[in-house]
């Protein structure tokens, strides 16, 4: 009679996060091999090395990192995996740059559902594929429950300035023309009004998307445009506020050409947020000398996917008040367009 | 957007614009009540556009600014404790306590939540039996109904782990109180127009009776502002004061009865102390006897917490009219929107936030 002694084998198949899934062993390798490569898969990741190796054409290279803690998770109109594809890539594209590479690190809360990860997975590459780049490189790690709100994502992002391009926030010229790209405040609205806690119903969507298809074409039409950001945080108060104390010229901008959906303004107007004040994923404001303007204008309206039919040219630079923002409202009188002062709600983007 | 652009069309403000120089003859002193109201014409520049003669004077209707420090001394208290999950209006947490702001006390561990109602407050009770969840009620008569509301739900359900720390206050009596200083200037009001959808305007009569003021309920759209404006003008000019509805799409003179009784089910009127300001008699509202079990300042014992203010603010002053935001010695230097001495820079509808927010400037 043999006596058979077996350790039970520890459980593979999980539902949920583990610590285990960070801890660099079995589970880590089993979270890349199914999660991971079967949706980011290229030639880099696969190697599984620990870092990306690639060769990048002459010239100047843009490099950026941006972190990733939206909550919800997933919003109307996308989720954080899209986000943070997005936002990597319109901070190279904002740059004059062609984004090639990005990184993306992973801090996920034990007991975080598989699907749900798999479907932010799968998100970043569908992202990813949208705006031509690859994710070369990443990292996961797991934290105890309660340490991080279910996921946060860290992606950095390398890209190419095309030649010829010098763009800059210090570059405003009075004359310059404000032009943006499409509506206003969609983002933050649609995260403000999923969230938790808000008891009225929407359809407002984010416009999270990759803008450097535009905004190559427009470089390409424009190579005069002086700078591009995207209004992210802080919304296009914020922006406009950096570009014109980075350049110590003034903006005027009229009020009454800022696009902004009804739906949006509604939601705005309910609960006492300045649309101007809210973050957007998918727009960028340029300033172009007024001659080339309605150029930009007219390439931003031809652009399929990325919505450009409400772009409009919003406001102009000027000599006066050096670092100042004013409207000139649809009455005729004039105020300050102030830096928004900080947390217009928790954790946007 | 309905109901919004027609009161924000262009070339209408500018036709009453245009009745309000023709009407006016003479220097005239008007003060919109609600901080809605200055939020808006400091946003609309409709203070740039009137005739000189015409002085907005900003008035004390902003709970987050009359609201007394030794409210956001007790809410501070009630938020530190570790079985409490404190629900508060936005707005609320950056309002400088003695020492600190709910802001703080959240970065250091305090459970605080920002709600849009007091009915979310109340779901946040249902879902933590555990804990004991306190709703910061303040706010004029238009908070008052859905703060009952809560209270009467809660007695209701049986959630005996719900309770509302009361900072109620009620207009009328404060511009009784304004009228009365010697030191007023106020020649004609504003009513706010959403405490009269609630309240109605009856109220209003005896008192432009008394002190021989125009009182106009009158909305928040520029539109809506400078028909309230023509109408004051027109009755100052006239020298027959008394109170005429411009928010009829809203306001009734009798306001909305089913309202008014929930509050007064749930609430007494009492004496309250108003920020900046000082007790002004039966201004106020608290919870009666019988909702007693609902009340946090006796629930959690904070009744006895003395507040020390800022010895250089003059918000008080602002708020009843007596200076302007820019005559105050801190206004813009030591006091800013980031680091507030006093509350009328905090709420964006505060009188010193939103006067420099939008032009106090340089």
């Amino acid at each position: 009679m043999s006596i058979e002694s077996r350790c039970p084998v520890p459980l593979l198949k999980h539902e949920t996060i583990q610590m285990a899934h960070g801890a660099g062993g079995r589970l880590s390798r089993e979270l890349t091999r199914k999660v991971f490569l079967p949706h980011l898969g290229n030639r880099c990741l696969e190697a599984l090395d620990d870092q990306a190796k690639f060769f990048l054409e002459a010239g100047m290279v843009a490099f950026t990192t941006d972190t990733f803690v939206v909550s919800p998770l997933f919003f109307p109109g996308g989720n954080i995996g899209d986000l943070a594809v997005n936002g990597t890539v319109n901070d190279l594209a904002v740059g004059g740059a062609i984004p090639r590479y990005l990184s993306a690190g992973f801090v996920l809360e034990e007991g975080f559902s598989l699907a749900e990860l798999e479907r932010v997975v799968k998100s970043i590459a569908d992202a990813a594929r949208i705006a031509g780049v690859q994710v070369v490189t990443g990292d996961t790690k797991v934290v105890q429950k309660g340490q991080c709100d279910g996921m946060f994502i860290n992606t950095s992002g390398i890209g190419v300035v095309k030649k010829g391009i010098n763009v800059s926030c210090s570059n405003l010229k009075p004359g310059d023309r404000i032009v943006v790209s499409g509506t206003l405040a969609d983002h933050g609205m649609a995260i403000m009004t999923a969230r938790e806690g808000l008891s009225f119903q929407s359809g407002i969507m984010s416009d999270t998307a990759s803008l450097n298809g535009m905004i190559s074409k427009i470089l390409d039409e424009v190579p005069e445009v002086h700078a591009m950001r995207d209004p992210t945080r802080g919304g296009l108060a914020a922006t406009l506020n950096e570009l014109a104390g980075a350049s110590r010229t003034g903006i005027v901008l009229d009020e009454a050409a800022l696009p902004v959906r009804p739906d949006v303004q509604g939601a705005c107007e309910l609960l006492g947020i300045d649309p101007l004040n809210v973050a957007n994923e998918g727009k960028v404001v340029i300033a172009a000398p007024a001659e080339n303007a309605e150029a930009v204008l007219r390439v931003m309206r031809e652009e399929p996917g990325v919505s450009g039919k409400d772009a409009a040219i919003v406001g102009e630079v000027v000599d006066d008040h050096p670092g100042m923002v004013i409207i000139r409202t649809v009455l005729g009188s004039r105020r300050i367009l102030e830096m928004p002062l900080g947390e217009q709600l928790p954790r946007i983007c | 957007m309905k109901y919004i652009d027609e009161y924000r069309n262009p070339d209408l403000a500018r036709g009453i614009l245009k009745k309000i120089e023709d009407t006016v003859t003479r220097p005239w002193a008007i003060m919109e009540i609600c901080g809605g109201q200055t939020h808006s014409i400091i946003r609309n520049g409709i203070d740039q556009l009137l005739p000189d003669q015409i002085r907005l004077v900003h008035g004390p209707g902003c709970p987050v600014c009359v609201t007394p420090l030794e409210t956001l001394d007790r809410a501070l208290a009630i938020a530190s404790r570790p079985e409490v999950i404190l629900a508060s209006f936005g707005d609320m947490l950056r309002v400088p306590g003695s020492r600190r702001d709910l802001l703080q006390a959240r970065s250091e561990g305090a459970d605080i939540r920002v709600v849009f109602s007091s009915l979310e407050a109340l779901r946040i009770a249902r879902e933590n039996p555990q804990k004991e969840v306190v709703f910061l009620a303040v706010g004029f008569e238009t908070t008052a109904p859905g703060n009952a509301m809560a209270v009467k739900q809660a007695e209701r359900e049986g959630l005996r782990n719900f309770s509302e720390l009361v900072s109620q206050f009620m207009v009328p009596p404060a511009m009784r109180a304004i009228l009365s200083s010697e030191e007023h200037t106020i020649q004609g009001f504003l009513a706010a127009g959403h405490v009269c959808t609630v309240a109605g305007y009856e109220e209003y009569e005896p008192i432009a009776e008394k002190f021989h003021v125009p009182i106009v309920p009158a909305g928040f759209e520029p539109v809506d502002i400078l028909s309230g404006v023509l109408r004051v003008v027109g009755m100052l000019e006239s020298g027959k004061p008394g109170v005429v509805n411009e928010y009829s799409r809203v306001v009734s003179r009798e306001g909305n009865p089913g309202a008014k009784k929930t509050v007064d089910e749930v609430f007494e009127v009492a004496d309250r102390q108003w920020r900046g300001i000082g007790v002004i008699p039966k201004s106020g509202l608290q919870l009666r006897e019988k909702f007693s079990g609902f009340d946090a300042a006796k629930k959690f014992d904070v009744v006895n917490i003395q507040p020390e203010e800022s010895p250089f603010c003059r918000g008080g002053e602002v708020l009843q009219g007596i200076i302007r935001p820019d005559a105050c010695p801190v206004f813009g230097s030591e006091c800013t929107p980031m680091k507030p001495l006093g509350a009328p820079m905090v709420s964006s509808e505060g009188a010193c936030a939103a006067y420099y927010r939008y032009q106090g400037r340089a």
